[in-house]
């Protein structure tokens, strides 16, 4: 019993610990979804037909920083941008990028955020198009002047602002990166003579002739813009030309009062549902329903520990997940126990039972558990933010309750080492409605 | 033991829900909501003075939103279902409900969801739900790979996938009834709702079928002669009241988010609920009583 009393002594101790960690300490703070703490949340397509499938991860990348650092200027706390790449394992048709901004609850504020990034392309003019001046071609659409070459904002090292020598009109400076440096080598070796036309968002800004291969990266653009017009471009095209054009699929907002509705009604019916559980427990299993109502302490207070170490985004569905959790982490203890039971009327003492019922009881509540588990990953696969948070306090719930339920129970109930042959011990493990009642199979 | 012996009433009762749940969809239809059929919700709040339904609704009659629905939620609330709209028609539908700004109003949430995305998600839905039961009964299957008398171990799963499929339909009628009246709707977290009633119920299948492979590998060492449809009986009575309690505290549990848990989740609690009590009484009543009967079919053809 020795061994037992020690590890219970370590478990209460740890079980402080877990409070003191829990109530007390001020960090880590729990990571609240936006549906809790209000805020925007943009999904956007982006339009990979146009790379190379090589090139398709790197440009994401390039995508996600850029979106990441217009959204950090603006000053947006904590911020969450996520790819989501097309294919089989996503389930997603397309490649995606969420945006989550938490506390913005301005949505037409935080598109803006974002769309203003600019998406610069050079195109060539195409063939038998020569006399044009800027309003015709701005009314036609651009795929049918101009064709593409492949050379984007993505190639872009940086922009500068400068102004031409002789006519003091500012112009911005381009300097491309080495895969853009021989990409516009090439393009301008192959079509001298021809209109190399710059774009901004799909608005030609400049369509300049190309007069000899550029070998060295570096362009101008000269166009009719003020020094203040300049400079903002330079601005967003250092911050970010965009490496993939992006579309808008999907929004949403939640403001803070309605977030704060919802958490504070979770946290009610959290406490409501653990005491329901408790007073069962106690009334039904008596003694090892206390212990079993400690090892439910130790498993809400750890659940909460985990979820704020990973950190697990706690949605509205998620708490509904960790509260419903509270309810499935007893199930072993409720297998064990009656199994306990059924073994102490058969004629076993007291300690052969306990020992019997956590041994058989283990292979029901592995396989049962399993099956949770495969649920909780196929819904995380499923999922969009809000059911990611449920698959994920359900099936950590689990893993969490295994330990509980099982390993903390059984040492606390071997460490009271109740004798069986008093016959308060047999009142402390009874159940009151089913006691002797039933014939005990003999097998 | 009584749940055996009746089976037959069992089966009729299950067939019964089964059929109302299966009319009810054809009857009321899968009422989706902007998750899965793309489109815009808008939630706003009055801070003072409110419009009553009528007036909100004729004044939303002039733009052209084609058709909508308008519900209130809570007392100062009101979440509007439409197409997708745009935010320069956001504002106008704004300026309408708060009278060009003469009532003071809030956006409290707005959803805007494109066709693509929803098609999408609606068609993951399914292959999520097909991918748990078939899962859950490979593993079934695998679980009970050592007993092979005087069933094979595959019954074990077809018994478990037919009180999944018990479990996701019965729910999904209630739900539509319900909805009907509440205007609750098919979103993703009654999906998740679904899948998460299919991992419950057969935790709750499987504490009995543990307990019949338990009991025939007993009688085999004991060379009791019982037949299988009295030890399946038996192993059914051994359990009851485990099944019965481990249900109890999720019920109490999910009684507590559906009565005071946050209004967002609420229709999600209803689910759960429903499909925790289809879920607990397959286990008992159809999961179990399907053993019998495979074992009596096999025995006809031998």
């Amino acid at each position: 019993m020795t061994k037992y009393r020690i590890g219970s002594a370590i478990i209460l101790v740890f079980l402080l610990l877990l409070g003191y960690f829990f109530f007390i300490a001020k960090k880590p703070q729990f990571k609240f979804g936006l549906d809790l703490v209000g805020g925007t949340e943009l999904t956007y397509k982006a339009d990979v037909s146009k790379l190379a499938s090589g090139d398709i991860n790197s440009s994401m990348d390039a995508l996600k920083d850029v979106i990441e650092r217009r959204v950090n200027i603006f000053g947006v706390s904590e911020p969450l941008i996520q790819i989501e790449s097309a294919g089989f394992v996503s389930g997603n048709p397309e490649h995606r990028l969420i945006v989550e901004l938490p506390g913005v609850t301005d949505i037409d504020k935080a598109i803006a955020l974002i769309g203003q990034t600019p998406l610069l392309e050079f195109r060539l003019q195409k063939e038998g198009i020569s006399e044009m001046n800027q309003q015709e071609i701005a009314s036609s659409s651009i795929d049918n002047l101009f064709v593409q070459t492949g050379i984007t904002g993505r190639l872009l090292k940086r922009a500068q602002l400068q102004f031409d020598p002789t006519t003091q009109k500012p112009q911005v400076s381009l300097e491309f990166n080495s895969e853009g440096r021989e990409l516009f080598a090439k393009v301008t070796k192959e079509n001298v003579g021809k209109v190399l036309g710059i774009f901004l968002d799909g608005v030609p800004i400049s369509l300049p002739v190309i007069r000899e291969e550029i070998s060295n990266g570096v362009a101008q653009i000269t166009g009719e813009f003020s020094a203040q017009e300049a400079r903002t471009l330079v601005r967003n095209l250092n911050y970010g030309a965009l490496p993939v054009p992006i579309e808008l699929i999907s929004t949403q907002t939640v403001g803070a009062t309605l977030g704060e509705i919802a958490l504070n009604a979770g946290v009610k019916a959290g406490v409501a549902g653990f005491l329901l559980t408790v007073i069962f427990l106690i009334l039904w299993y008596r003694l090892p329903g206390v212990v079993a109502s400690f090892a439910l302490v130790l498993y809400v207070l750890l659940s909460l520990t985990v979820f704020k170490l990973i950190p697990v985004t706690l949605t509205a569905a998620g708490v509904a997940g960790f509260i419903l959790s509270i309810g499935m982490a007893v199930d072993a203890n409720i297998l064990i126990f009656e199994r306990m039971k059924e073994e102490f009327r058969g004629g076993k003492n007291l300690h052969e039972a306990i020992h019997e019922g956590f041994r058989r009881a283990w292979l029901s509540i592995r396989d049962s558990n399993i099956s949770s588990i495969i649920t909780a990953i196929v819904l995380f696969w499923l999922g969009t933010s809000a059911v990611k948070g449920f698959a994920l306090t359900l099936g950590l719930g689990v893993l969490i309750s295994m330990f509980t339920a099982i390993t903390v129970s059984r040492t606390f109930l071997f460490a009271l080492d109740v004798k069986s042959e008093s016959k308060s011990s047999k009142f402390l493990f009874g159940s009151g409605l089913t006691n002797n009642q039933q014939p005990t199979t003999n097998n | 033991m009584f749940i055996i012996k009746y089976r037959k009433f069992w089966f009729i009762l299950s067939g019964l829900l089964i059929a109302g749940s299966i009319l009810a969809v054809i009857f009321f239809g899968l009422n989706y909501s902007t998750d899965f059929k793309g489109g815009s919700i808008l939630e706003i709040s009055y801070t003072n003075e409110k419009l009553s339904l009528e007036e909100a609704k004729s004044s939303l009659d002039s733009l052209n939103l084609g058709g909508y629905s308008l519900r209130p939620s809570g007392e100062k609330n009101f979440v509007l279902r439409s197409r997708e709209i745009s935010q320069a028609e956001k504002s106008q539908i704004e300026n309408a409900l708060s009278q060009n700004g003469e009532l003071q109003i809030k956006e409290e949430r707005f959803n805007s969801v494109g066709p693509v995305v929803s098609e999408n998600l609606k068609k993951k839905s399914y292959w999520a739900i097909g991918l748990v039961i078939l899962l859950i009964v490979l593993f079934i299957t695998f679980a009970f790979r050592k007993v092979s008398k005087p069933i094979s171990s595959w019954k074990y799963g077809l018994a478990t996938i037919i009180a999944l499929a018990h479990d996701v339909i019965i729910p999904t009628g209630i739900y539509i009834i319900y909805g009907y009246f509440t205007g609750a709707e098919i979103d993703l977290l009654f999906i998740t709702a679904l899948l998460a009633i299919l991992g419950y119920s057969v935790h709750d299948t499987i504490v009995v079928f543990d307990r019949v492979r338990e009991n025939l590998r007993k009688n085999e060492e004991y060379r009791n002669k019982e037949t299988f449809e009295e030890m399946v009986g038996r192993s059914v009575t051994q359990t009851f009241g485990r099944s019965i309690n481990t249900s109890l505290t999720i019920f109490l549990t999910l009684l507590a988010l559906l009565l005071i848990g946050s209004p967002s989740t609420q229709d999600f609690a209803f689910v759960l609920l429903i499909g925790l009590i289809a879920g607990t009484y397959s286990s008992i009543f159809v999961a179990s009583p399907l053993l019998v009967v495979f074992e009596k079919l096999r025995k006809k053809k031998s």
